[in-house]
């Protein structure tokens, strides 16, 4: 996860805590999509930014996982192309096991 | 779930870009305070 973006992250969470903010991801693969939930969860597991060691406890959704509460046409237009070359099932399967 | 809630963006120029998931979070309801898209490159 982009250095800079880390301390955006950090510097947010200071500001709404982290139980009514959260992240939504759109990593193309699960690998990334992965780390960068980690990364605002537990911490920066490569430690190379502002949040290594730095538990930010906040919940990372890929935008594969909010379908059913987005408007279905703007889904559609924005997101269905995506959807249907990416490997979703495994995307998902990632970024949830960061929640728990 | 999504209403109500600060969000911030994390998009991927090759997989779904900061803005379309800026529409998609809106559409639901939610406060966008933060989007970028970042590359992997």
């Amino acid at each position: 996860m982009d250095l800079e973006n880390q301390t955006r992250i950090k510097d947010l969470t200071e500001k709404y805590g982290n139980e009514n903010f959260i992240v939504v991801i759109g990593g193309a693969e699960a690998e990334a999509s992965g780390l960068t939930a980690e990364t605002v969860s537990t911490g920066d597991p490569t430690f190379a930014g502002p949040l290594s060691g730095v538990s930010l406890g906040l919940k990372a959704y890929h935008v594969f996982e909010l379908k059913e509460q987005v408007d279905p046409d703007v889904y559609e237009e924005q997101i269905s192309m995506m959807e249907m070359v990416l490997e979703v099932d495994e995307i998902i399967k990632e970024v949830k096991t960061y929640r728990k | 779930m999504l209403k109500g809630k600060k969000v911030a963006i994390l998009g991927d120029r090759d997989g779904i870009p900061g803005p379309a998931i800026e529409e998609c979070i809106k559409s639901a309801g939610a406060d966008v305070v933060f989007s970028t898209t970042e590359c992997f490159v």
